[in-house]
């Protein structure tokens, strides 16, 4: 590591410790109501305390579960149809803007039609996530395959390649970078949208636990709820980018 | 290789239907008529009325329960000004944040991955947390669309400043240029594309923002009537208003697209078409 990126690694670490010392300071100097921003400590304490319990767990297993289940539908319908598209230039002129134009429409106003047509249950929350991630999948699959050389087709073709030899050994490697970054973007809103999901209107999981603990006006415990969360979206952030990062560089 | 997005002229006179049939803007009208015939059809003969109404009873329902309601006609307006000023502070501050942090290459290392650290964190999980702060009023909705439609606008001007090209700062400069003039006449139009999508993208997400925290405080403006017609089961007034705020939010999204292509320099417009606009650069060379 250079020295020029040492120093700016010590600007990101000390940021983070800056708002570590504030949080503490604020709660303990200033005269900050205790609802608004818990002491650290506490908030601390309370998240240990959520960790030994089952429903913390059962929380987030119901979380991690609806959003798998959403991103996974989201996947299988995204790509499909993603790939569909891309096989004609007329469908890929036609039906492309529809689909980022729709995208542009934040799809959480139809979350009522979800709560309606799926009920409060965790159906609602997958029907919607899937919704969400559904968008940037498909327009990544579509950008991924019509993007292709199209010298890499007809070489591997006039070398007698078959329609699946072109596919297995041109198509695919060629697509799956900006794919599997649509796949990343997908599946971090499929991720928002449930917890927001949740928030909104849910009787299980992460979401609804945060919006428990706010109206019980227990603030310590709401901020456990979100640190953790925090923490977990930062960590599968750098998974999927270190992943991502692997499959470009093959 | 031919553009996309435009038709191919025609030849010998075809019919005009046959020209249609080529044309991706007919094609998507009638792609359009045909969900709205389906609907209609499924609506009005199969589907449960507590569920589920034709696309004809929600326009009725528009006339007669949403326009005739002044109420929820208020609660709308408000909508529309809540996001309007969540946007005017997120463009304002993500500007000047944005320039502050593509300064220097020092600030850019230093900063930029902390922007794109809190970026990356799902804000839903504070909602709670912004209601209980700024109360159930307009002012948490505000609040919530700003935090939302700030990270893009600040991400792309840092990114707009990232690529200017060190050549034509140093001519600007060796010609006798202070630095306001480099900033002003150099860094400023050197940004504008990634500016824009920049704003596009923050104008997404600050519609986002205001409507999640809309929903979620059911005891007063649009999340209220939402609640209302959901639990009574009674669908049309409910599409019909979802309708309304589709429309608020296409419309926010055109004026963010006609200010790109008004205030563009050179001929380049908004791209409309993703992966078109990849395949024409590609087929351009």
């Amino acid at each position: 590591m250079n020295r020029a990126s040492l120093s700016s690694r010590s600007v990101q670490y000390g940021f983070l410790v800056l708002v570590a010392i504030a949080w503490y300071v604020l709660t303990e100097r200033g005269n900050i109501s205790r609802l608004f921003l818990p002491p650290p400590m506490d908030v601390i304490n309370a998240l240990t305390k959520l960790f030994q319990t089952a429903s913390f767990w059962s929380a987030v297993l119901v979380t991690l579960t609806t959003v798998l289940k959403g991103f996974v539908i989201a996947l299988v319908l995204g790509v499909l149809a993603g790939y569909l598209v891309t096989r004609s230039k007329l469908a890929i002129a036609t039906i492309e803007p529809v689909i980022s134009g729709l995208f542009t429409i934040p799809i959480t106003l139809f979350f009522p039609m979800f709560i309606l047509f799926f009920g409060v249950g965790t159906g609602s929350k997958v029907a919607y996530g899937a919704t969400y991630a559904f968008f940037p999948i498909a327009l990544n699959t579509i950008a991924a395959f019509s993007n292709m050389e199209q010298r890499y087709l007809l070489a591997a073709q006039s070398m007698g390649g078959s329609r699946w030899d072109v596919f297995r050994y041109v198509l695919m490697p060629g697509a799956l970078p900006v794919l599997f970054t649509g796949l990343r973007i997908g599946f971090f809103i499929c991720l928002a949208s449930v917890l927001g999901g949740e928030t909104i209107s849910s009787v299980a999981g992460i979401g609804r636990n945060i919006a428990l603990a706010a109206e019980l006006m227990e603030p310590a415990r709401m901020f456990a709820w979100i640190l953790f969360v925090v923490c977990m979206s930062v960590t599968l952030n750098l998974l999927a980018y270190s992943f991502e990062n692997k499959i470009r560089s093959r | 290789m031919t553009s996309l997005t435009s038709t191919q002229p025609s030849t010998s006179g075809p019919s005009v239907f046959a020209k249609m049939l080529k044309s991706p803007f007919w094609l998507r009208v009638g792609l359009l008529a045909i969900v709205v015939a389906l609907l209609e059809y499924y609506g009005r003969f199969h589907a449960d009325p507590a569920f589920m109404r034709p696309p004809s009873a929600v326009l009725d329902a528009f006339f007669t329960s949403i326009i005739s309601e002044p109420k929820i006609v208020a609660a709308l307006w408000l909508c529309v000004i809540e996001i309007a000023v969540a946007y005017a502070m997120a463009v304002v501050s993500g500007l000047l944040i944005g320039l502050i942090i593509g300064a220097t290459n020092f600030s850019r290392a230093a900063l930029f991955p902390i922007v794109l650290m809190l970026f990356a964190i799902p804000q839903v999980a504070f909602m709670p947390l912004v209601i209980m702060i700024f109360g159930l009023g307009p002012a948490a909705k505000i609040a919530f669309g700003f935090s939302h439609g700030i990270f893009p606008i600040i991400v792309n001007v840092v990114a707009g400043m990232r690529d200017v090209k060190e050549l034509h700062v140093r001519g600007a400069k060796s010609m006798g240029a202070s630095n306001t003039d480099v900033i002003r006449h150099v860094i400023l139009p050197n940004m504008v594309p990634s500016l824009f999508t920049g704003l596009r993208l923050g104008m997404t997400l600050t519609l986002l923002g205001v409507i999640l925290a809309e929903l979620y405080v059911s005891t007063g403006g649009v999340g209220y009537y939402t609640r209302v017609f959901a639990e009574n089961y009674n669908p049309a007034p409910l599409f019909a208003l979802t309708l309304c705020l589709a429309i608020i939010a296409i419309v926010f999204n055109e004026l963010v697209r006609i200010a790109e292509n008004r205030l563009t320099p050179g001929k380049r417009k908004a791209p409309k078409i993703q992966a078109s606009k990849i395949q024409t650069s590609e087929s351009g060379k």
